[in-house]
Formats: structure tokens, sequence, C-alpha cells
């Protein structure tokens, strides 16, 4: 399995992850030739890369994530969008799939109101842009937003999707996931509640293993009572 | 601050669970979260405590000195009750001196220690006029999810329970316990949607309309109270507020001991 | 330091009043993620010391003006609070709060990549809930645990303790009794791997030769404290082990992500709303 590592090995700041043969890669540095861990994480080696994959901290926008904010602020012609990290981030009316006159933005868009953009642009010191110029990003309404550490994202999704298919196929609610780390469902209320669970459980289960089978287990148990 | 605006969704949501008479953690309206109290937890203190009720979390320290009494109570001991909202607790909380909701926070509390005569300030008199035990009750927030005039007066009570007048460091004769008359506990409930939610969560807080708080002694009577938000209250949910705190007061009476 | 060295405090086999040796450190006790609104958290106790910090961030910075567009900013407050000595302390910060506070910060800036957030601030708050002599020693040992909890970019995690002189014999890590009436205090704070000291201050009286002991004592402490430090870590993140049959954790950027979002316009059930 292409060089793979499997075993889930925690890392604290400051452990010697290699001294010699692998190359650095992300969530590490360098120090006298070795290779160091930067953060808490999961040591991970890929292609002779050796990672850090963390389990906490907050998100930073990269260009093309889709994530889901919540309206901050408004001017005459942007929104400040809480993109669920240390960055505001700037939405122009010209990036809104509507004709929106100056001043007239919170006829669109109101504090609180929570939307599915897409990060447009960062620069060197992390200004960040977002844009809801695409199809498919708008504003959501009804439903239920869960925040989770976006470094757990990747485990929703689980490989191929599996995970978040298998928590949409046991719960019936339409699932959004945003990079960020908030993820947006709907469906009837107490089917909600489950998917919250499951989610819940994968959030502060990300480290352990045979998370699927348990997540599995769980929801399985819930809609077996039901029936 | 980000969590300072809540979201439309997160409003609805709650919204609507409260019309099915749901709430957001699965509680009864008139369920309280676990509530845990741990005292004697700082030993530099005459008496301290460490109070949970769910994820908010409160620590209380009662220190006692001698000094001078006022001269309208000559013969009485003096009560300073004194709340932190320390950044620690919240992402929302900031450094600096107490602002308007840490002085409520302090004054609710107060008055229920104060009006009930928990303490027996006469018997913290060492000489009329001259000399009584100042007693400073100083609450720090540690963690906060919502409702912290039940956490911080339920760690103050508790705190002053476990309380010992350190007379001997003041060449007063030996130390004895803090002179107690009663148990005041206060119950808070929040008003959203016209529904009543006991022992508010966070969240819930951020979507209220009207909060009342209501201490009782340990005959059931009322002690002091406060409403507090923008919004209103009907005279049938004040007294439904009252019996439940009449009721759950008694049941949180027995966990402080 | 009182100076008073008349008071005994070490006896003639070389036991402190609390029952310790000269180079023994009092129990230490570490717990990481204690508290549920902070991005990480930790808890100490040395001795009758307990200490609570809290992280916050990388967050925005305010005030606007502290921002750096180069780096985050580390904001550290130290705070007693009223109850943790014996005459109740005023609550808010004093003078003596003020440079401990400065002095954490800057040690904890060396450890932290603090040009992975340029803008940011990440605020670290130390609250001491009983104090023993060396709260803030206790404090720094518990903020950059609290650090690490928080998945802050960092080279390492840094412990920190007091060496002193009492009856003119180098002690370390010294009691409230020993601080009121020692000689010298010498908190000091490194880097164990690399010997990088990062916090270092020092009043009292030593020789050349006490400090050199000092310090030697010192590092040896640090050492033994970072594996409580990380300990705590290990126990707070413990892996449950089993079969490690489970698919490998996705990479976070090396490859794009299978699913990164659920696009809507996969879903049919979407435009009938709109």
């Amino acid at each position: 399995m292409n060089n793979e590592s499997f075993t889930r090995e925690l890392v604290l700041p400051g452990d010697v992850l290699d001294a010699g043969t692998m190359k650095p890669g992300e969530g590490t540095y360098v120090d006298d030739g070795k290779i160091f861990a930067a953060m808490l994480g999961i040591k991970s080696v890929k292609s002779n890369f050796v990672n850090v994959i963390p389990l906490g901290g907050r998100y930073i926008p990269a260009p093309g994530d889709m994530i889901i904010g919540k309206v901050m602020d408004i001017g005459p012609s942007n929104w400040l969008i809480d993109i669920f990290s240390p960055y505001p981030a700037p939405l122009h009316v010209n990036e809104v799939p509507w004709r929106v006159e100056f001043g007239d933005t919170a006829r669109y868009l109101g504090v609180g109101d929570t939307l599915l953009a897409k990060v447009l642009m960062v620069d060197e010191t992390k200004r960040v842009q977002v844009t809801m110029k695409e199809q498919g990003l708008r504003k959501l309404q009804g439903g239920q937003i869960v925040e989770i550490a976006h470094s757990k994202v990747p485990r929703v999704i689980g490989k191929n999707g599996s995970m978040i298919q298998m928590i949409k196929t046991y719960t019936n609610c339409r699932i959004f996931i945003g990079q960020n780390g908030r993820i947006w469902m709907d469906g009837n209320m107490e089917d909600m509640a489950h998917a919250v669970q499951a989610i819940k459980m994968i959030d502060e289960g990300a480290q352990t293993l045979k998370l699927t089978e348990r997540v599995k287990e769980f929801l399985e148990s819930v809609y077996r009572k039901e029936e | 601050m980000a969590r300072s605006v809540v979201s439309e969704i997160k409003r609805d949501h709650i919204h609507k669970l409260i019309a099915d008479g749901h709430r957001v953690d699965g509680r009864a309206w008139d369920e309280f979260r676990n509530i845990s109290i741990q005292t004697n937890v700082v030993e530099t203190a005459e008496g301290s405590s460490r109070v949970k009720i769910g994820n908010t979390e409160v620590i209380v320290g009662v220190k006692m000195t001698v000094g001078e009494p006022f001269s309208d109570t000559p013969n009485r001991g003096v009560l300073t009750t004194n709340a932190e909202l320390i950044p620690m607790a919240s992402p929302n909380f900031e450094s600096g001196p107490p602002d308007e909701n840490s002085i409520e926070l302090a004054r609710v509390v107060d008055r229920g220690i104060r009006e009930s005569q928990m303490i027996d300030l006469e018997k913290l008199c060492v000489e009329p006029g001259k000399k009584v035990w100042i007693n400073f009750v100083d609450i720090y927030v540690l963690d906060f999810d919502g409702n912290l005039f039940d956490a911080c007066s339920l760690g103050a009570v508790a705190a002053i329970k476990s309380a010992i007048v350190p007379a001997s460091a003041h060449g007063l004769g030996e130390d004895y316990p803090m002179p107690i008359t009663c148990t005041p506990i206060s119950v808070t409930a929040v008003q959203i949607e016209n529904s009543i939610l006991v022992d508010p969560s966070l969240d819930e807080e951020m979507v209220a309309a009207a909060r009342l708080t209501v201490t009782t002694d340990d005959n059931g009577d009322l002690r002091a109270m406060q409403k507090g938000l923008r919004g209103a209250l009907t005279v049938e949910q004040i007294k439904t507020i009252i019996d439940t705190s009449r009721r759950l007061g008694s049941e949180i009476r027995k966990l402080v001991g | 330091m009182g100076g008073n060295s008349d008071m005994k405090l070490i006896d003639e086999n070389g036991i402190r009043t609390d029952g310790r040796k000269v180079d023994e450190l009092r129990p230490i006790k570490i717990e990481a993620g204690v508290l549920k609104n902070a991005d990480g958290s930790a808890y100490v106790e040395v001795g009758k010391n307990k200490v609570l910090a809290a992280v916050y961030g990388p967050r925005e910075c305010h005030p606007r003006h502290m921002q750096n567009p180069a780096k985050a900013i580390i904001q550290c407050r130290y705070n007693m609070i009223s109850f943790s000595v014996s005459d109740r302390k005023r609550p808010g910060p004093d003078r003596r709060s003020v440079e401990i506070s400065k002095l954490i910060s800057e040690a904890l800036d060396y450890v932290v990549f603090t040009e992975n957030y340029p803008r940011t601030s990440i605020d670290v708050y130390i609250e001491v809930l009983q104090a023993n002599a060396g709260t803030r020693c206790a404090g720094l040992t518990a903020a950059a645990v609290a650090l690490a909890d928080a998945g802050i970019p960092m080279r390492d995690i840094v412990p920190s303790v007091a060496v002193g002189k009492v009856n003119d014999t180098v002690v370390l890590d010294l009691n409230k009794e020993e601080d009121n009436y020692g000689q010298a205090d010498l908190p000091i704070a490194m880097i164990p791997r690399t010997g990088e000291v990062l916090l270092m201050q020092m009043d009292g009286h030593l020789t050349k030769a006490e400090f050199d002991l000092a310090m030697e004592m010192g590092v040896k402490a640090c050492k033994e404290i970072y594996e409580v430090q990380k300990d705590a870590l290990r126990r707070r993140y413990a892996i449950v082990n089993g079969e490690s049959e489970e698919e490998p954790m996705e990479e976070p950027k090396d490859e794009p992500m299978e699913e990164p979002m659920e696009e809507p316009k996969d879903e049919p059930e979407m435009t009938e709303e709109d």
C-alpha cells in the first residue's frame, strides 16, 4: 500500500520523527539534520515524507476550500464572514450571485446568516477573500450547524466518502461538510440528533482505531431500535 | 468576537426544538445539568469550593480578616462578594475591572446570602463598634457554559459552609466553624418563545428573552429574586419559576450537605 | 529573599523541612485538557501549588494595533486569585504579575512557530489557585502543556523550575518557607533537548560555584518535569490500541480529499427548495 504507515502513533512537539532517510512533511521541522514533530498529532509516513496530522488547532484558509461561514458584520459593499478561523473573510458584492446596489447589502445577507462559500484567495499575511459565485454556493437555511475541529473533517468524510455516506444512509439527513470544520445538516429532528451524535463520536474519537466500526455499531443500534 | 453573533440557523433550531417540547441537550424543561460540588479545594482560603453545573465551572474562596464594622451595624461582621469573569473562562470574556455583568452577578449572589441571613453576622462580632470579622467571598468563573447565577451562588454557599473562622491566627481563641443559619439556593430559569427552561445552557441563554433567578431558604421561602434580559415574563410564568425553584432548591440543598 | 540564614531549614542529614533531599522536586501532577471552552488547557500541582492554564487561539488580535503582519503575538496573563495566598490579594493585575506575564510570554514566543499565523494573537491565561512558592514556574510548565493541547505548532514543550539557596546550601524547587527565609532564588525554564534557557531570573546571593551547581540541578529537574508534561499529553490523547486494520488517516494536504464538501449540485433534492 504505497509505503504508508498504518500505526497510529501519537507524537508531541519536539519528538524526533526521523534521523536520516525521510523528508520533512507537514507539521514537522528540521534541526541538526533530524526531523522533529512541530505539533501534537499523529505521525504519518507517505512516499518517504514524514508528516504530523494535527488533532486540533484552528482552520487556516486555503484557496479553493469549500467552507461554511457566518455573517458577522455588514458594510455598504461587502459582508464580513466568520469562517471559524483566526481570519475573518470579507465577501464583496461582486462575489455574490445577486446584483446588489451600493448600500443594499443587508437585504441579501443579514448578521447571523449562514452561507456556503469558497475561499477565493489568501495573501501572504493571510488576508482572505471568499466567494459565492459558483454553482451550488448559497445561503443555508433551516437545519442545524455542528462545529468540529477542522483537522477531523477528513475522518468525518472517510475514505472515498464512506463515513459520511454511511451517516447519510442511516439518518436520511442532507449533510454538507465545510473544510473549516462547520457541518450543516437537515432532516427530521430525531435523525439530526443521531447524525450529530455520530459526528461528535468521530470528533472526539478521531485518534482511536476502529472508528468506522464503532460509528456503524452506534447507528445500527439506534435505527434497529426504532424499527 | 466570533461567537457573540448567534447564527440564525442555531436560533431557529433551538426554537423548533422548544416548540416540540425538547431541549438541545435532551433535558426536561425543569431538569438541571449534572451538578458537582467539591469543598476545601484551596488551603490558603478559610473556605473554598469548586462547583460544576454541566460544563460551567467556578471556584470560590472565602477569606476572613479582622477589621472595623460599618457604623450603622457596629455589632455585625461584614460580607463582601466579588465575581471575576476571567478571560480563561470564555472567548468572549476580556481582562479588566469587573463590568456590569460581573457586578450584577456578584450582587445577586450576595443578596441571596445576605437576605437569607445565611451567615450569622452577629456571631462574627469581636468587639462591638471596633472589631468584627470581614468576609470576602471571591468567585472566579473558570469555564462558562451558561447559568452563572446558580453556579456562583452554589459555589459561594458551599465555600461559606466549609469555612473555618481563623480565630487563633488573630489571637482570638480557638478556630471555629462559620456560624450558619440556613442554606439559600438559587434556581434560574429563562423564557424562550414563551417556554420556561431551568438551568439554561449558554446556547439557550444566547437566544433567551427573559431570565429569572429565585433564591429560596430551607423553608422554601423567597429570599432574593432578579429578573434579567430585555424580554418580559407573565405573572403565571413567574409563579411557575418560583414553584420550580422551591422544589429544585430543596433537592440541590441536599447536595450541599 | 529574607536572607535569614539562622532559620534551620536543612537538618544534619541533608533533609529539608518537608522531608525532601536537597536535589529533590516536590510531587508534581499534570493534567491536560481540563477546560471545555479553551482551545487548550492544563492543570498543574507542584507540592502545594495549584495552577490552571488555558490557551485561546490563534485568534483575531485585539486591539488591532497590536497585530503583527509577519507573525502571531503571544499575550500572556499570569494572575493569582485573591484567595491563593494567606493574606487576601486584591483582584486585578499588580506590578509583579505584569512582569511575570511578560517573561512567560517571551519564553513561550521562542518555542511557538508564530510565523505560521500572521496578524493573530495566541492568548495564554494562567490562574494561580493556591500559591506556595514557584508559581511562575508551575504556571509556565502548565502553559506549555496547554499550548500543545491547543494544537499550536511549537518546537518543543518547555518545563520550568526554581533552584535556590537555604542555609548556605543549593536546593532544588523551593517551598514557601524556603522561599521566605532562603538566601537565593533562581527560576529557570529551558528546552531540555537543546539546553536553551528561555526564562531566568535571580535574586539573593549566589557564588559562581553555587550558580553552576544550581544550574546543574535545574537542568536535571527540567528533564524530569518535561517527562511529566509529555505523559500528561499522552494520557489525554491516549490511542485506543487494537488491531490496526483500519484505513489510515487521510492526509490533510498532499492529496486532495475525496469529497471535501458534499456538493449541493450532486444532491437533487437541493434544487427543490430554491
